[in-house]
C-alpha cells in the first residue's frame, strides 16, 4: 500500500456514491429495536422500486439520538426518520421522490444535534463500520501515512503535547506526556494497549465509538505505536460488547489485508500488529495494572504504582495504555494539527468530550460537545430537560467514581477542573440525570453496592470497607441508623479513599461524599435518635452486616 | 547500587537505593505494622497497614513496595496513620469470624498481636458473621476460611518458595477465598506436595496442622526465610 493506492480507494469509493443515501443506524442501541430488519426491508424496497442505481442503503454507526431508534437518515437532504418500522420501508423510498413517509420525522436542526461538535464521532453515523473503504473515503489512514513517511516519532509526540489532549478514561492525564514517557523508557519491546473495558453504569461512549468507527481506533493505535516505538498492540474489550468486538475483528482483518497493519506499513520499516483480548466481566480490569494482569492471563487484580506501566507494564515492558476515546482523537489531531485541537475547549481541557446521556431526561443518547460547555446546555437544551414536566435534581457524572452535581450548579462548565471542584470527576463520560423523585441516599447506596460487588478483594479497605459502608447506607435507608452511624460512614469514606490500593477503592466513597455534601438533609432526616442518647432506651438495635 | 540518606520519623538513616522503606525501617528498629508482608516472598502491598506518609506525596504509600529515594522524608507513626490502621484491623475483625478464645492460633496470631499493639480494643462495626466452610480433607493440614484475612502469604509461599502453585485466590470482593488447585478439596489437590510452607506462612489460625493443640501452634517463619536465603546465596553448595 502506498499513498496513491490509498487515494485510489478513496476516489473509487466517492465515485460509487449514488444520488440518494439512506443511512441506517447499525449500532447496538438501534439494533436492539429491530434496525437490522429495517435495513433489510429498505434494501428490498429499493430493489423492488428499481432504484438500485440511484439509492444506496448504508449501515452506519451510532446516530446519537438513541431513545428514538431505529434511526434512518436520507441524504442529500438530511431527512431524519425516527422509530422506523420495517413496514414503513416502501413509503420511505417513495418519500425520496416526494411521497409521504409513514415514519416519524425527526428534527436534525434541534439543539441536540446543532450544539454538538464532532471530532471523535465525526465518522459515526456516516461511515460504514464494516467496510474499510468507507473509512478511507473519509480520509482514513491519511494521518498514519503522514506520520510514518513524513514525521519522526518525536514530532508525533510534540504534536500530541501541542494538542493538549488529556486522557479520556477519567483521570485526565496529559496524553503527550504519557506518550513521551513511554517513548523515552528504555526497552527493545514495547506495547500499546487500548482500554475498551468501559464499565460505568450508564456509560456507552466507547462501545459506540468501537461499533461506529473501529478503524479510527486502529489508526490511532498505530500512530501511538510509531510514536513510542511499539510493535504490538492489544485492545482489551469487555465481553459484554460482542458487536464491538465483532467489528474490531473485521476491521483488523481488513486493515491487515490492505497492508495497513502488519509488517512494513506504507513501505516504511514500521511493523505493528493488533490483537484483541476479551475481559471476563470484572469492572476492576479497567484499572490499568489489573488490565495488564488480565492480558497476561493472570487474575485481574491491581498492583501498587509505581512502577507505572510506562516504565514497567505488560510482561515488564514499557506499555502505553490509552482509552478508546483518547485514541479516537489521535488521527484527527494529526490530520488537522495540534494547534487546531488546542483551539477547541477551555484553557486546561482541550477538545471535545463524548457523553452518554441517560436517566430522567427526554433525549437520551450520545453527545459530543466542546469542553467548557455548561452542564445546563447539555441537560436542558440538548437533553430537553426532565420528561413529563419533572424538574432536574442532580446530574451524576463519573459513574461509581464520580459524584452528583446539584441542579443549582448546572451552570458549571464541563471540564476536568470544574467538575473536580464540585467533588465529582469528568470520568469516562457517563451522565445520568436525576429528577425530583430520586432519593440521593439510594443513589449513594446503589453506587456503593456496585463498588462492593466489583472490588477485587485484594486490599482490605476496599474489600471490607465497601461492605461496611454499604451496610451503613442500608441502615440509613431503612431508617435504623443514628448520628453515630453517619459519623462512622464519613470516617470510613475518608479511610477507604486514603488507604485503598487502586482507583476503584480510592474513588468508591465519592458518590456518598458528594451526596453528603449537597444533600445532607436527606441523610439526616432518616436518622433515629441514638439509643444511648438522652431519649434512647439503652438497648442497641439488633443488626447484622451482610457480606 | 548506591548509598542514599533519608529521614524516617526524624531520624536520619543511610540505606541502599534498592531497599524498600519497610526494610530500612526494620533495620533501624522502627516498627511499621504489617500483615501481608512475609520475609522471603515478594510484597504485594495489600493489607495497607504499612502505609506511611512521604513528604511531597499527597497519597499514602505502602512501605513494603515503596523504594527509598535520596532525601525522602518518611513518617511512619502519625495520628492519621494510627487511626487508619485501627480501622483496618476493625474491618478485618468484623469481616470474618475471628473468635480468639476458640482459635487454634490463640496467643500465636499476628492479627491478634497487631490488634493489641495498635490498641484496637473493640470493633465499632457490625460483624458480618459469614458462613465459611472448613477444609479438613488433607491428611496433615486444615484450612478454616473463617480465620482467613486474605493476605495471600500462603499463595505466594506455595508459588514462589515451593513452586507447587497449589494455592490460589478465587472469587472477588468479600467473596474472595483461598482455593487449592482448581477449587478441589485440599486432600484431592494433586499439585500439593504437603510441604507445609503455607501453614508456616499463615499469620492467623486459617491454616493449621491437624491434631496440634493451641500451645503447639508456633509458626516456623525462619524456615521459610532460611530456604529463600539459602537458595539465593547458594548455601547448599559446600
Amino acid at each position: 500500500m502506498d499513498l496513491s493506492e490509498l487515494n485510489q480507494i478513496k476516489e473509487r469509493e466517492l465515485a460509487a456514491r449514488k444520488k440518494y443515501t439512506l443511512r441506517c443506524c447499525m449500532a447496538a442501541g438501534c439494533m436492539s429495536s429491530n434496525a437490522e430488519s429495517v435495513k433489510e426491508e429498505l434494501e428490498k424496497a429499493v430493489t423492488e422500486a428499481g432504484l438500485g442505481q440511484e439509492v444506496e442503503v448504508r449501515g452506519v454507526g451510532c446516530m446519537r439520538l438513541c431513545c428514538e431508534g431505529p434511526l434512518v437518515q436520507a441524504d442529500p437532504d438530511g431527512i431524519l426518520f425516527e422509530q422506523v418500522d420495517p413496514d414503513a420501508a416502501k413509503s420511505i423510498i417513495a418519500a425520496l421522490k416526494g411521497g409521504k413517509a409513514k415514519a416519524r420525522l425527526g428534527n436534525p436542526q434541534s439543539p441536540f444535534f446543532t450544539q454538538q461538535k464532532s471530532i471523535v464521532l465525526a465518522n459515526s453515523g456516516i461511515v460504514d463500520p464494516e467496510r474499510i473503504e468507507s473509512y478511507i473515503a473519509a480520509d482514513g489512514y491519511q494521518a498514519l501515512y503522514h506520520v510514518l513517511r513524513e514525521l519522526d516519532p518525536n514530532e508525533v509526540v510534540t504534536e500530541m503535547v501541542t494538542s493538549g489532549l488529556r486522557g479520556r478514561g477519567g483521570a485526565g492525564f496529559p496524553v503527550g506526556l504519557k506518550w513521551g514517557t513511554v517513548a523515552k523508557s528504555p526497552g527493545a519491546k514495547k506495547y500499546v494497549v487500548c482500554n475498551a473495558d468501559e464499565g460505568d453504569p450508564g456509560a456507552f461512549m466507547d462501545r459506540s465509538v468501537l461499533e461506529s468507527d473501529p478503524h479510527a481506533i486502529l489508526e490511532g493505535m498505530a500512530i501511538a505505536a510509531f510514536a513510542v516505538g511499539a510493535d504490538q498492540g492489544f485492545i482489551y474489550a469487555r465481553a459484554e460488547y460482542p458487536l464491538a468486538i465483532d467489528r474490531l475483528k473485521k476491521a483488523i482483518k481488513q486493515a491487515k489485508a490492505k497492508g495497513l497493519l502488519g509488517a512494513g506499513i506504507f513501505d516504511s520499516p514500521f511493523n505493528f500488529t493488533v490483537d484483541i483480548r476479551i475481559g471476563a466481566g470484572a469492572f476492576v480490569c479497567g484499572e490499568e495494572t489489573a488490565l495488564m494482569m488480565s492480558i497476561e492471563g493472570r487474575r485481574g487484580t491491581p498492583r501498587p504504582r509505581p512502577p507505572f506501566p510506562a516504565e514497567s507494564g505488560l510482561w515488564g515492558c514499557p506499555t502505553l495504555i490509552n482509552n478508546v476515546e483518547t485514541l479516537a482523537n489521535v488521527a484527527p489531531i494529526i490530520r488537522n494539527g495540534g494547534e487546531w485541537f488546542a483551539g477547541i475547549g477551555t484553557e486546561k481541557s482541550k477538545g471535545t468530550k463524548v457523553f452518554a446521556l441517560a436517566g430522567k431526561i427526554k433525549n437520551t443518547g450520545l453527545i459530543e460537545v466542546p469542553m467548557g460547555t455548561p452542564l445546563r446546555t447539555i441537560v436542558e437544551e440538548m437533553g430537553g430537560g426532565a420528561p413529563d414536566g419533572g424538574t432536574i435534581k442532580a446530574v451524576q457524572t463519573g459513574g461509581p467514581s464520580g459524584g452528583c452535581i446539584p441542579a443549582h450548579s448546572l451552570d458549571t462548565p464541563v471540564d476536568y477542573e470544574s467538575l473536580g471542584k464540585l467533588g465529582s470527576i469528568m470520568g469516562s463520560g457517563g451522565m445520568i440525570v436525576m429528577d425530583q423523585d430520586t432519593n440521593m441516599v439510594d443513589v449513594a447506596r446503589f453506587f456503593m453496592e456496585f463498588c462492593m460487588d466489583e472490588s477485587c478483594g485484594k486490599c482490605i479497605p476496599c474489600r471490607a470497607g465497601t461492605v461496611q459502608m454499604h451496610h451503613l447506607l442500608d441502615k440509613i435507608m431503612d431508617r435504623k441508623a443514628t448520628a453515630r452511624d453517619l459519623q462512622k460512614l464519613e470516617e470510613l469514606c475518608d479511610m477507604v479513599k486514603s488507604t485503598s490500593l487502586c482507583g476503584l477503592g480510592q474513588t468508591a466513597p465519592n458518590p456518598t461524599l458528594s451526596t453528603l455534601r449537597f444533600f445532607r438533609n436527606e441523610y439526616e432526616e432518616r436518622l433515629q435518635p441514638d439509643v444511648f442518647g438522652p431519649r434512647g432506651n439503652g438497648k442497641p438495635a439488633k443488626t447484622k452486616a451482610s457480606a | 547500587m548506591a548509598a542514599i540518606t533519608l529521614t524516617i520519623d526524624d531520624k536520619q538513616v543511610s540505606a541502599e537505593d534498592s531497599q524498600s522503606v519497610l526494610s530500612i525501617a526494620q533495620e533501624q528498629g522502627i516498627a511499621i505494622p504489617t500483615l501481608c508482608h512475609l520475609e522471603g516472598v515478594y510484597d504485594v502491598g495489600a493489607c495497607r497497614l504499612c502505609l506511611v506518609e512521604v513528604a511531597g506525596v499527597n497519597k499514602l504509600l505502602p512501605a513494603c513496595t515503596t523504594k527509598a529515594t535520596e532525601g525522602m522524608v518518611v513518617r511512619t507513626d502519625t495520628e492519621r496513620l494510627r487511626k487508619y490502621r485501627k480501622i483496618t484491623l476493625e474491618l478485618l475483625f468484623a469481616e470474618r469470624n475471628h473468635v480468639c478464645a476458640i482459635c487454634v492460633a490463640n496467643g500465636h496470631c499476628e492479627l491478634q498481636t497487631m490488634a493489641y499493639n495498635q490498641g484496637m480494643d473493640h470493633v465499632r462495626y457490625d460483624y458480618c458473621f459469614p458462613k465459611w466452610d472448613m477444609d479438613l480433607t488433607h491428611e496433615r493440614f486444615g484450612m478454616d476460611h473463617n480465620r482467613c484475612i486474605l493476605c495471600a502469604r500462603c499463595v505466594r509461599a506455595c508459588w514462589h518458595i515451593e513452586g507447587a502453585g497449589t494455592k490460589n485466590v478465587a472469587g472477588r470482593g468479600a467473596r474472595s477465598h483461598i482455593i487449592t488447585d482448581m477449587f478441589q478439596p485440599w486432600g484431592e489437590a494433586e499439585s500439593c506436595t504437603s510441604c507445609g510452607k503455607c501453614v508456616m506462612a499463615c499469620p492467623t489460625g486459617a491454616l493449621f496442622e491437624r491434631g496440634s493443640t493451641t500451645g503447639e501452634m508456633q509458626r516456623d517463619r525462619t524456615t521459610l526465610e532460611f530456604i529463600v536465603t539459602a537458595r539465593e546465596k547458594k548455601q547448599w553448595i559446600a
